[in-house]
């Protein structure tokens, strides 16, 4: 099928949370937009697999773009959790120092933070210890940073994609993109399926991001994966840990952290270690062993017996060690985006409003989309309703009294609507990352089955094509007594 | 709000026996909560046979075994609802649950748990490498195959020789995959002796044992496993690689008691990871019981109807009062016993008690020996112990007569 035809005059390349925003910054305008992703589903990649905080900001160089979009993008948060129904919670965070030789640190820590205008606190062990009553006895000292904040980051980055497709992007999945060329005064991005004719592309491939730019100029700049490695642990006790709690920084990073989750589980990693392979999300036992080591260091009573999963996820640094965030040299209509590791995340809604309101408006007439809506449809939330409520609600709408995933309470009712909703999911594992349903203790063990038949019946497909992930995740091989 | 005497929770083997046991002894007002689409539990999806040989005298398949107690619910007038999922139990017995256009509220004056067991994942027990499609526990294989229809692998390698890895074998392998090995950590195997037979040289499938999977390799689907020899403290060894090409990894690597939903009632749990209880199968929070796979993993179901009409039996005995509340004699696993149910008895109970435990590891040659404090109530010989063979001790009434101190049980050689 080719598509070339129809012109677009923004396509945006890579769905994760960059590109989320992006294209829902764009969708404000009278433009065709596309958002073209490689895999099967959005956020997909790092912005799926991170430490799922929005970071304060007090931590990077006084003077880089990542100061400068930390400290622009953390207040905006509040408001985009509420138009876009994204669970988000202002906890906190304590950069704790264990040893006496960190102390002065942290007092270099305060200084960076008043350079970058973040408002922190030096505590006490006293005071340290009072907040979190299971840190480790030998903490000297700590940095709370109140607007620290936890999100859900696979909502996050489908509830932006949703609401960019309501309002009017295209959002253009299983495309890899393998070629860019320039053609008269548009491009010519050919993927694995398809030909797409662009005005402008913006570049937020994320870890591919070096490839995707070098596709039209030569670059002075790569990417270098750096793989992180965690652990998940189940519910087991609200208030284990009340804030995300980070060792000091060194140059890897900010370091091993254990934080709280949105969905009350507790995380515990990122490693650091630079990989070659761009899309080597395995995890290996020495690695986690050395997270084990460090997390124990700062919290020792973490039961790691609650362990129901490990991830990893590789954070796009590049050789320049700062956002790259610029027209490619030769070429002003193809934006690069690129380099946006942590604190990327939690920078993604500002970056997106200064590529659109200083990059692409320099390019292209912006003319206001007068439809446009910032709110998706609210999640129907039982857990917020009152008892009476709850009982009206369920027999009014019976799919919310049937639960499909009993370690995370999910109903029928939960997964119809998402699979409802614009940039709806399509596979199992996306079903689990907008609904929880395979989250908890069994790991899918009991629900699996159940997850992979609503999807068979609702896109009228045989469960044999029924996907975990991307193309050729297949989880059933043939019908019994099928023969070869 | 609705009151209900007697609510079990979870219609398989346990909850059925202890809801027809309290039948049986008097209480009417009883209410089964199931989460699924019928009664049974797992052994709707075990039609392999083995099941009934000391129930009934006779070998059954799973659903043969469970259809028995389903009549006898159905005939009794038991009163069932099934797609019913429980979601909140609090200390004092209000259990809120759910099902299809339904959400109601309602006070136990007794409860009995029993929601089973779930199985390791590959996430809890961290399997190194790719996490693609393609791994998938022994129990969730085993309802795909047997429920669904459907083949979860061609090329097949199992991790973890318990009971259900060891069934899966052959199951798959009747259905035409090729089953390529099994691979055991420990240096002995976590199933049934019977089941290694059956399941394993009946068709030529080798075991490897103290080996295990040091990495997953598949973009999308699992494309082989490396498997790595380990030494005694579970470290993998280099240079033991062999690597195996697979499309499926079926994990059977333990079962946990499911008990999430004592989470709110502030229970204490044992070793076994299931609640602690006294010899009326009663936890520590009053009116709630606990039995079957929730409690321990049992390894025959058999033994798992018989705790359940315990707790039956003292759910009835708590509704109608008569329950002793003293837990005044605690079991103590002693040298090479991991686990004793229950964890206390109630000296006065007046009547035959049964000792569930498991030992440590195999062995040969070796006297049960049961004493309370320094006195030897009963030495019992064993020519062979294993793990995965549940030792059962029955206390008759003249023996608890004895007891005067905690009760401890320890293995000594011959």
């Amino acid at each position: 099928m080719k598509n070339l035809d129809s012109k677009y005059d923004v396509l945006v390349v890579g769905a994760g949370i960059l590109g989320a925003f992006v294209s829902r910054e764009l969708s404000k305008y009278d433009l065709k937009v596309g958002l073209i992703e490689a895999h099967n589903d959005v956020g997909n990649g790092c912005s799926g697999a991170n430490s799922a905080i929005i970071h304060s900001g007090y931590d990077p160089a006084p003077g880089t773009l990542k100061a400068k979009f930390n400290a622009l993008a953390n207040p905006m948060w509040d408001e985009i959790a509420d138009e876009l129904d994204i669970d988000f919670t202002r906890k906190g965070s304590l950069t704790v120092a264990l040893y006496d030789e960190q102390v002065p640190l942290l007092k270099e820590l305060i200084e960076r933070s008043n350079k970058n205008g973040i408002p922190t606190k030096l505590l006490t062990p006293e005071e340290v210890k009072e907040l979190e009553p299971n840190i480790s006895p030998k903490v000297k000292a700590a940095l709370y940073a109140p607007t620290a904040g936890i999100i859900d980051p696979f909502n996050a980055v489908v509830n932006v994609i949703e609401n960019a497709v309501d309002n009017g992007v295209e959002l253009l999945l299983n495309n890899k993109v393998l070629s860019i060329k320039k053609e008269n005064d548009y491009f010519i991005v050919g993927t694995n399926k398809n030909e797409f004719k662009t005005n402008i592309v913006i570049n937020c491939a994320g870890v591919h991001s070096d490839q995707i730019a070098a596709m039209i100029e030569p670059i002075d700049w790569k990417t270098t994966p750096r793989r992180g490695e965690y652990f998940v642990l189940d519910h087991f006790l609200d208030g284990f840990v009340n804030h995300t709690i980070f060792p000091m920084p060194s140059e890897k990073g900010k370091g091993i952290l254990i934080t709280p989750t949105t969905s009350n589980n507790y995380l515990l990693g990122p490693s650091s270690e630079l990989i070659d392979d761009y899309d080597d999300v395995s995890t290996d036992k020495p690695t986690l062993d050395k997270v084990k080591a460090q997390i124990l260091d700062m919290v020792p009573s973490v039961p790691l017996n609650k362990v129901i999963r490990v991830f990893s996820g590789n954070r796009p640094t590049t050789t320049r060690h700062d956002f790259i965030i610029e027209y490619a040299k030769t070429d002003n209509h193809f934006i690069n985006v690129a380099g946006i590791e942590s604190p990327g995340f939690v920078c993604a809604p500002a970056i997106a409003e200064y590529v659109v309101k200083e990059l692409v408006n320099k390019v292209c007439s912006l003319i206001e989309n007068k439809n446009y809506n910032p709110r998706i449809r609210k999640h129907i939330r039982l857990n917020k309703m009152g008892h009476e409520e709850k009982v009206e609600y369920i027999k009014n709408n019976p799919d919310f009294g049937r639960i499909i995933c009993n370690c995370e309470r999910v109903s029928l009712g939960e997964i119809k609507d998402a699979l409802s909703r614009n940039a709806a999911p399509t596979t199992v594992k996306g079903i689990k990352k907008r609904c929880r349903a395979g989250f908890g203790l069994c790991q899918g063990g009991f629900c699996q089955s159940k997850v992979v038949e609503i999807l068979a019946d609702y896109y009228n497909i045989s469960p044999l094509d029924v996907l975990y992930d991307d193309e050729g995740s297949n989880i059933l091989l043939k019908k019994i007594k099928e023969g070869k | 709000m609705r009151t209900v005497d007697l609510v079990v929770i979870g219609g398989g083997s346990a909850g059925m026996a202890a809801a027809l046991q309290a039948r049986k002894e008097g209480i009417h007002d009883i209410l089964i909560l199931e989460k699924e689409d019928s009664l049974g539990g797992i052994l709707t999806q075990c039609i392999h046979n083995g099941f009934g040989l000391t129930e009934f005298k006779e070998e059954l398949t799973g659903p043969e075994y469970l259809q028995r107690f389903v009549d006898q619910v159905i005939t009794e007038k038991i009163p069932y609802e099934c797609g019913a999922q429980v979601l909140d139990l609090s200390k004092d017995k209000v259990i809120s649950y759910s099902k299809d256009g339904k959400f109601e509220t309602l006070k136990a004056k007794a409860v009995v748990m029993a929601t089973g067991c779930y199985e390791r994942s590959a996430g809890a027990i961290q399997t190194p490498g790719d996490r693609c499609s393609g791994i998938i526990t022994a129990g969730a294989a085993q309802k795909y195959c047997n429920i669904k229809g459907y083949m979860v692998g061609k090329r097949v390698v199992i991790l973890g020789s318990g009971d259900i890895g060891l069934i899966m074998a052959r199951r798959l392998n009747l259905e035409g995959a090729k089953v390529i090995c099994v691979s055991e950590i420990m240096p002995y195997s976590a199933g049934l002796n019977r089941n290694i037979q059956q399941c394993l040289k009946d068709y030529d499938i080798p075991l490897y044992l103290s080996r295990s999977v040091s990495r997953t390799i598949g973009k999308d689907r699992l494309e082989k496993v490396i498997l790595s020899a380990v030494d005694e403290k579970m470290n993998f060894i280099p240079g033991t690689e062999m690597e195996i090409e697979c499309d499926t990894l079926v994990l059977s690597v333990g079962l946990i008691p499911y008990i999430s939903l004592l989470n709110n009632v502030d229970c204490p749990t044992s070793s076994t990871k299931g609640a602690v209880v006294n010899n009326y199968m009663e936890t520590m929070i009053d009116g709630i019981f606990s039995c079957g796979n929730c409690l321990h993993v049992h390894d025959v179901v058999d033994f798992v109807t018989d705790e359940g009409r315990t707790a039956g039996h003292g759910a009835a005995l708590y509704l109608q009062k008569r329950i002793h509340k003293e837990n005044d004699i605690k079991t103590i696993a002693g040298n090479g016993v991991s686990y004793i149910v229950p964890q206390f008895i109630n000296k006065n109970a007046d009547e035959n008690i049964t000792l569930k435990l498991r030992v440590r590891k195999p062995l040969k040659d070796q006297w049960v020996m049961i004493k309370s404090g320094d006195n030897l109530i009963q030495k019992i010989y064993k020519s062979a112990v294993i793990p995965s063979e549940m030792l059962l001790i029955n206390l008759s009434k003249d023996k608890l007569a004895q007891i005067t101190d905690n009760l401890t049980i320890q293995l000594e050689d011959k």
